[in-house]
């Protein structure tokens, strides 16, 4: 298939994947990367994009969004959602299964891959359930679901209560080489649980959820993945101690990777006040104490990878009493200027690694293609502006959802435009 | 132009006052043992006592006295708001077929007195209620009158009565406040 | 002072010392008027009020609605069982449908912490919060603080207990709130196990045992015990937390000092109570009862005023 060739000049080329950080052009050709790097004179009938003053890097790619179709075409479709991707500097995203029907068998995947290839905006790639139904009984069909296109398994939305099938899991999944993704909580202590656990809910009489129905199955999995050699992926984490435990894993050389949402390093407990359900989240949000941890680790790879959490909701699902209102909320047009805002305006980590557990680093640990601006890769590219400004209206999402934190707040940092396969698939007013 | 204060009773003045009004409402009475006098919160109340002790020094006679807090009968609470501290109302005493004589400082619209007319007929049903006042200022926005007028006084509606009493404002005077002279 | 508490009545954490004070004044010239023949004042004619309780409660429905017919409101009661509540309808759809019918003030019970506000902040009409899930009880709080004052003159430097299930208890957090506000000091007694775990943080005290707060406190206000806390596992039985955390004669007769007893009810008496104690010569608990229609009063009575137009200010004199 050939393609316009597509010219962004004299932008600051951010890619960590070959230690590239230096002004100059980037020429993309049917779908790939030309050259990066230097001044290139463009071809004739190129597309130019001034991208002076602006970051050149390869495509953000979220490993963990819920697109919510089928099921609840109301809230999300991959179409809507796939166009929010783009609109956020998202090249591909990888669908949860916890739709409905749940994706847990090889026609649902080839359903997701057949919407996405007609939504044509960012790429998208399901993720399959671990047990059938996500019931937590019986193992899915893991090798035709990888057959289709699935690029992992998860029972997200619920953790995997059953350590013998995370085991078993974890042993099977190495076969096709893939990341077995667990939503870590343990059900019993999370039970009812509203917030994080702690003077914030003692005070407005919530229920809390403590750190340890997290870092419990954190440890577990971790032991799991050692006993097996299987590759765990630890989704939102939220707490120091799951951030400490980590790090125990990987320096035994454990097969363990992990996530970290963007809310989880920007916000704390403290936005609950007023019972905003907006702050509601699965993990909750937490203490400064781990949003500081959750930056470290972040700045020393203890965590792999940014990933959104992007989970739309109703407005009114959102607009009722704290403890009856759903979890989650959107974040795949606000994942950028929040991470920036977060992590890169406050000094605790620079572009590079930003772009690094935003792109690069997503793609090694789903295996995926993207996350590198090297000649022939896919040209999958992200142009953003790190020093702009903007007050963020959900009105304007291009996702279906508005139930987002950050109405109405600055963040700085934004996506300007976003080529997917060398196509323009997003611009910034355009 | 700056407010003007004109004091209209001094402290002797409203002495004279007072004993003039407590010899009327005696003579109102006319000899009846069923007399008892209620002050309005608040210097009503200061003012009803000096006029029992009055009459117990120069006749003799132990008159009750009762106390009345009219806040919750008042009919502006949504123009004006609530009095934050409700006061006491203590009438300790049956009203049926007594001869109650209301005190209060300054008569004015007449919507105190009506709601204090009403918060009467909570309590029984008195032979007769008679009004007295240490200061008429006119005004009325109801059809009501004072039996005993200690002083009256022809003021705009802008200027103010301020009636002191020693027991809460240090003195005993009567003054006026006038607000736009020009 | 058109607006002493503002338009709603959610909470005692956040109202400042003046404001509680003014309400527990308010409630005293309260008090008189359910002692006379005529219960009953015209404050509040014409103005007309829904109890929307959604879940079960007779004292404090009864007390509001004893307290805002004596104010002369016209009340309308709600409960949740045969309203369009149980029929799905969401709370914020109740709350519309409430305003529309030009209503003046909702007094609302709920199990979800946090619906008195969530209401407030969405209808014109005042809100007063009558319990909102393990949140607060605002109205329980101050009529505890009224008793206790009643009793004691004061409540600055007082020592008060609470004593039970604080973890669940509204009522323990309205009074540790506003008590702490007026410069009391607040212990909470319990089992573990419930109590909040971050609860130092909110500045109270904490004992292990009830001997302890019994030697420490000046006063108990003892909570009531869910009884379903023990099917949920908190507690191994009724019996063993009478005998190990209920308010005993023989405990407090070894006290240093007689100590006031409360209870906001309902009592399960030979659980956390004993009915001796209960029925003794230093329970207040019915005295707490005639006080919350006064404090209920003031607290409809400041709140009404705060829809005044400010456009006549002061008295006419």
């Amino acid at each position: 298939m050939s393609t316009q060739p597509v010219l962004l000049k004299g932008g600051r080329l951010v890619d960590p994947s070959q230690n590239l950080d230096a002004v100059g052009d980037l020429l993309v050709q049917d779908g790939k990367v030309v050259k990066a790097g230097g001044k290139i004179a463009g071809p004739d009938g190129a597309i130019v994009i001034d991208a002076k003053g602006k970051v050149v890097s390869p495509g953000f790619i979220d490993v963990h969004c819920h697109l919510r179709e089928p099921g609840r075409e109301d809230v999300e479709t991959i179409q809507s959602g796939a166009e929010s991707a783009v609109a956020g500097g998202f090249t591909a995203v990888c669908a949860m299964p916890n739709t409905n029907p749940v994706t847990d068998n090889q026609a649902a995947v080839g359903f997701i891959i057949r919407q996405a290839q007609r939504a044509n905006a960012a790429r998208v790639y399901p993720i399959g359930a671990i047990s059938v139904g996500q019931l937590g009984q019986a193992m899915a069909e893991m090798g035709e679901m990888v057959g289709a296109g699935a690029v992992a398994v998860s029972d997200d939305g619920k953790p995997v209560v059953s350590a013998q099938l995370m085991r078993t899991t974890l042993e099977y999944a190495r076969s096709f080489g893939i990341p077995v993704a667990d939503h870590c909580e343990e059900p019993t202590l999370a039970h009812g649980g509203a917030m994080n656990e702690g003077v914030v809910s003692a005070r407005l009489g919530l229920k809390g959820i403590p750190d340890e129905a997290e870092e419990i199955m954190v440890i577990r999995d971790i032991l799991l993945a050692r006993r097996t050699g299987g590759h765990v992926h630890l989704c939102h984490m939220s707490t120091k101690g799951s951030v400490e435990l980590i790090r125990w894993g990987k320096d035994r050389g454990i097969n363990v990777t992990a996530e970290v949402c963007p809310h989880h390093l920007h916000l704390t407990e403290d936005a609950v006040e007023g019972y905003n359900t907006h702050a509601k989240m699965n993990p909750p949000l937490r203490t400064w104490a781990d949003v500081e941890a959750l930056r470290a680790a972040v700045k020393d790879g203890t965590i792999d990878c940014v990933a959104t959490d992007h989970a739309p909701h109703h407005y009114d699902e959102k607009e009722r009493e704290f403890s009856d209102a759903p979890n989650g909320i959107v974040g795949l047009e606000t994942a950028l200027a929040v991470v920036h805002t977060a992590l890169v305006s406050s000094g605790v980590i620079g572009l590079p690694d930003l772009v690094n557990r935003m792109s690069v680093m997503p793609a090694k640990v789903f295996h995926l293609p993207g996350g590198t601006l090297r000649a022939g890769s896919v040209a999958d590219v992200t142009v953003f502006d790190p020093a702009e400004t903007w007050t963020v209206d959900a009105t304007r999402f291009r996702t279906k959802g508005r139930n987002s934190p950050w109405t109405g707040r600055q963040l700085t940092g934004r996506v300007h435009a976003t080529l997917v396969g060398g196509r323009v698939a997003w611009q910034l007013g355009g | 132009m700056p407010p003007a204060t004109t004091t209209v009773l001094d402290a002797k003045a409203m002495e004279r006052t007072l004993r003039r009004m407590a010899d009327e409402i005696l003579e109102l009475a006319s000899g009846s043992d069923n007399l008892v006098i209620v002050g309005i919160q608040r210097r009503g109340v200061q003012l009803a006592d000096r006029l029992v002790a009055l009459i117990k020094s120069r006749d003799g006679l132990e008159i009750p006295r009762g106390a009345l807090d009219i806040t919750l009968y008042r009919d502006d609470l949504q123009t004006v708001g609530p009095r934050p501290v409700v006061g006491k109302t203590d009438l300790p005493f049956d009203l049926e077929g007594k001869l109650i004589v209301i005190v209060d400082d300054v008569l004015y619209t007449g919507r105190t007195v009506r709601a204090a007319l009403d918060e009467l007929a909570d309590f029984g049903r008195p032979a007769r209620i008679a009004l007295a006042v240490l200061v008429d200022r006119g005004g009325r926005e109801l059809p009501i009158h004072a039996d005993i007028i200690g002083k009256k006084v022809d003021i705009a509606a802008s200027d103010r009565v301020d009636v002191h009493v020693s027991e809460l404002d240090q003195k005993d005077a009567v003054t006026i406040v006038r607000r736009d002279a020009a | 002072m058109s607006a002493p508490l503002g338009k709603d009545l959610v909470g005692l954490e956040g109202l400042s010392r003046e404001q509680l004070q003014l309400v527990l004044d308010a409630a005293e010239g309260f008090k008189e008027v359910s002692e006379r023949a005529i219960k009953k004042v015209p404050t509040l004619r014409g103005q007309t009020i829904v109890n929307l309780f959604f879940e079960a409660s007779t004292r404090t429905r009864v007390s509001f609605e004893f307290a805002e017919k004596r104010l002369s409101a016209d009340t309308v009661n709600v409960a949740s069982s045969g309203s369009s509540v149980s029929k799905g309808e969401t709370l914020v759809d109740t709350a519309r449908n409430l305003e529309a019918m030009r209503i003046d003030m909702v007094v609302i019970r709920h199990p979800s912490s946090g619906a008195a506000r969530f209401l407030a902040e969405r209808i014109k009409s005042n809100v007063i919060n009558a319990g909102d899930g393990t949140h607060e009880h605002p109205t329980q709080g101050l009529l505890d603080m009224l008793t206790l004052r009643d009793k004691f003159g004061k409540l600055d430097g007082l020592k008060v207990c609470l004593c039970g299930d604080v973890l669940h208890s509204r009522v323990a957090r309205s009074n540790i709130f506003g008590l702490r506000t007026m410069g009391a000091e607040v212990a909470i007694c319990g089992p573990r196990s419930l109590l909040p775990g971050d609860v130092g943080q909110l500045g109270v005290t904490v004992f292990d045992r009830i001997e302890a707060a019994i030697e420490w406190a000046d006063a108990l206000n003892v909570l009531r015990l869910q009884l379903e806390r023990m099917s949920a596992g908190y507690i191994p039985s009724l019996r063993e937390y009478n005998r190990v955390f209920g308010v005993t004669r023989e405990r407090l007769d070894r006290a240093p000092r007689d100590l006031l007893i409360l209870h906001p009810g309902p009592m399960n008496r030979g659980v956390e109570i004993d009915s001796n104690v209960a029925d003794g010569p230093h329970s207040v608990i019915l005295d707490q009862v005639t006080n919350g229609v006064a404090v209920r009063m003031a607290v409809l009575y400041l709140l009404a005023g705060a829809r005044a137009e400010p456009s006549r200010g002061g008295d006419a004199r």
